[in-house]
């Protein structure tokens, strides 16, 4: 019953971008494609994770990459639980490897893990059984991020070879930003990062990427415009010297976004901070902000992530056939 | 001990003479009683014969930092792994680290410290104090008592002191006694969340950077204290291109300076982190490769006087954690010579010039009569095969803790016997 031929995924872990070559991120988000659709019919529940476990351990505050997981998971047919240790006592680090080992007696499928080091979930793929999704780890990474984000471009313009991509913002301490320099440069798109020197980390430009201090010049004919989240604590003069400055230097509203092609695509991991990184009314351009669309796609591309680590197969449901 | 042990058929290898040359020597109790062509007509019968078959004999090593766990910390080293750890390495004097539980920054603790290792240390174990009580930074200890009461020298550890008032006090005071600050030479506000070196490699991982300046400004704030006190002053532990030049210049300038390293700064590189290696997070972070050459370079010019093997023995719990969660340090008692011969093996460093720094520069650092192959020296002693083909083993060491850098790396060199005042107290199996 399947139309696409079962291809091998070599993969238990997704820990990163950098163990993806640039033909499986593409097969990646061909599956994730067939996602998109079913999760558009009514009947959404699928049985290729059915009896399987999923546990979503996150020891950082998230609401929509929880939800997606969750929503992921269950969609596939998986029992998921959810595991918040975010302001428990088991929050400490300490505890991280007791945690994982406590777990994985429970011999889930798949751990989905958030957590505010980098390389957490690094360190928790070599003590557990089943397959491991970095959902956020430090500054380091978030595949899946990135992933939802190619996908989001690959629809809307059809391809990432070719086009520009500003990132803006704290790409210092932005998990995001390093997953997306990685996906995108590997799929043949030009990245720049725009930001204040304060708030990039050493040696970037070693990462493949064109730096640019001003969003005039950094967002001059860009096809995509990709703004990150400011953490507010990090604007009272440490990074940069208050909100006020920063948003008239380099948050994103009509004037800044002129330079850019003119039917450049908006983009943000969210949460937004209105008028801080971005004008409200750019955010909320229909024509322009897939800012909501990205959350859509981030379902589909975490079922194809899930599905693809817990079978190792790139394999199109067979649901997908029948519609 | 009055017993005669005749050290046959050696290579001797003394850096305070410039000897390189094959011989004997004859210990008597714990002094060196004579060396050089001894017994080409037979060793006497009242002595006990240890023949070395041609392998190298030198001085005991000086090792002038290692944490030995005890007080507070016994359940990552005590001073009987530690200092077992250190007769395994050939370190036959060892300067325990005041960064203890209490701190020492007390007499009494000098005193708990010294009979603890009359009565469970293998090697000769001495105490150092911390410079300010606490290590917090602020008051200086009693240095001249301390001083007295047997530490050899100051440290704050891994700790620098920020105010620089502070530092300058303490070195200016603690010339009064001759007494040696030994400094941590890192700005804390520019190592902020940093890990590991501020560079390409801590982008990509996604950790915090410390940049080499942080190290570099605190030393050459520090050379401007000691050249202002006169006060004798070492860097305990530099990682940086920078600060070999910085120590390089304040040598030339006449000031009375020294620096030290650790053999993890001129053996590998911060690439060493690779997945988030817990092991090899260390204080001053691994640098980058040309920091690494440059040290190397300064070993080899004299600007760096010694290597200590910065010992800091930790337990899993500490290490196994997220990279930044992680403690800092590495074990270091029974591979810093081993590691060392590596510069030899390279061409860096002749033979001669890397036990000078393990043995006559850290001796005369700290004014020892050890450390050297003369009359009436104390009879410590190492006899060692530069050339054995090994692999280090952590898990083999004798330390109680395992949190090696270098473990399961392939080496050249075997300490074959380890002797302290007179007496073997490691031989290889």
């Amino acid at each position: 019953m399947t139309s696409l031929a079962a291809t091998p995924f070599p993969h238990r872990h997704l820990l990163g971008i950098e163990d993806l070559s640039a033909d499986e991120i593409t097969a990646l988000l061909d599956l994730s494609d067939t996602y998109v659709d079913l999760n558009r019919r009514p009947e959404k529940k699928l049985g290729r994770l059915r009896g399987r476990t999923q546990i979503n351990l996150f020891f950082e505050t998230s609401t929509r990459t929880k939800t997606s997981f969750e929503l992921a998971g269950k969609r596939l047919g998986a029992d998921v639980i959810n595991m918040s240790v975010e302001g428990s006592a088991i929050k400490k680090g300490e505890t991280l490897i007791d945690t994982a080992m406590t777990l994985n007696a429970m011999q889930p499928d798949a751990m989905v893990i958030r957590h505010s080091d980098s390389g957490a979930a690094d360190l928790l793929s070599q003590k557990v059984n089943g397959s491991v999704i970095n959902a956020g780890d430090g500054s380091h990474a978030h595949p899946t991020q990135a992933l939802l984000d190619a996908l989001t471009i690959r629809r809307r313009l059809g391809q990432l070879q070719g086009l520009t991509v500003a990132i803006c913002g704290d790409i210092l301490h932005s998990r995001v930003a390093r997953s997306n320099i990685q996906l995108l440069g590997k799929m043949g798109a030009l990245v720049r990062v725009v930001a204040p020197p304060t708030l990039l980390p050493a040696a970037v430009d070693r990462l493949g990427v064109e730096v640019h201090h001003d969003m005039v010049s950094g967002l001059k004919n860009v096809d995509i415009v990709m703004m990150l989240r400011l953490q507010l604590e990090r604007m009272k003069g440490a990074f940069v010297p208050s909100i006020r400055e920063y948003y008239r230097y380099y948050g994103l509203d009509r004037d800044k976004l002129a330079h850019a092609k003119p039917d450049a695509l908006i983009m943000h991991p969210g949460p937004m901070n209105r008028g801080v990184e971005i004008d409200t009314e750019v955010a909320d351009d229909i024509h322009r902000s897939v800012i909501r669309e990205q959350v859509e796609m981030g379902v589909a591309v975490r079922m194809a992530c899930l599905d693809a680590l817990v079978h190792r197969t790139l394999e199109r449901p067979a649901e997908a056939a029948t519609q | 001990m009055t017993g005669k042990v005749a050290y046959t058929n050696a290579r001797l290898l003394d850096p305070t003479s410039g000897t390189d040359s094959r011989g004997d020597l004859l210990t008597v109790g714990d002094t060196i009683a004579d060396v050089g062509e001894l017994f080409s007509a037979g060793v006497p019968d009242d002595c006990t014969v240890v023949d070395c078959a041609g392998h190298c004999l030198a001085p005991g090593l000086i090792d002038m930092m290692a944490a030995l766990g005890e007080p507070g910390r016994e359940h990552k080293e005590t001073i009987t792994t530690g200092t077992r750890a250190a007769a395994a390495g050939g370190i036959t004097t060892v300067v325990a680290s005041p960064d203890t539980r209490p701190i020492m920054d007390e007499i009494a603790l000098i005193e708990f410290l010294d009979r603890q290792a009359q009565t469970s240390g293998v090697v000769r174990v001495l105490p150092a104090a911390t410079i300010t009580k606490g290590m917090a930074g602020q008051e200086m200890t009693e240095i001249g008592l301390l001083a007295e009461a047997g530490a050899v020298l100051f440290t704050d550890g891994y700790r620098s002191i920020t105010n620089p008032q502070v530092l300058r006090r303490a070195l200016s005071y603690a010339s009064t006694f001759g007494a040696l600050i030994a400094h941590h030479t890192e700005v804390p506000e520019l190592v902020g969340d940093g890990v590991m070196n501020d560079s390409e490699t801590a982008t990509r991982l996604g950790l915090g950077g410390n940049p080499a300046a942080a190290e570099t400004i605190m030393l050459e704030r520090d050379l401007r204290i000691a050249e202002l006190t006169g006060g004798r002053y070492h860097a305990a532990s530099i990682s940086t291109a920078d600060s070999v030049d910085a120590m390089r210049q304040a040598k030339d300038k006449g000031l009375r300076v020294t620096c030290g390293v650790a053999p993890y700064h001129f053996a590998l590189n911060e690439n060493e982190v690779g997945h988030y290696r817990t092991f090899t997070k260390v204080s001053p972070p691994l640098r980058s490769e040309s920091d690494r050459e440059a040290i190397v370079a300064g070993l080899a010019d004299g600007t760096i006087d010694i290597i200590a093997s910065h010992h800091r023995p930790e337990d899993p719990e500490a290490k196994r954690l997220p990279f930044a969660q992680a403690a800092y340090g590495a074990v270091g008692l029974e591979t810093a010579f081993l590691i060392g011969l590596e510069l030899y093996h390279k061409g860096q460093l002749p033979l001669l010039d890397l036990l000078a720094r393990l043995t006559a520069g850290p001796a005369a650092i700290l004014s020892l009569p050890q450390g050297r192959l003369a009359r009436g020296a104390p009879a410590d002693l190492v006899v060692f095969n530069p050339d054995t083909p090994a692999r280090i083993d952590a898990e083999g060491f004798q330390s109680k803790s395992k949190n090696s850098p270098f473990d399961a790396r392939p080496i050249q060199g075997q300490v074959l016997r380890t002797v302290v005042a007179g007496a073997t107290v490691f031989e290889a199996a």
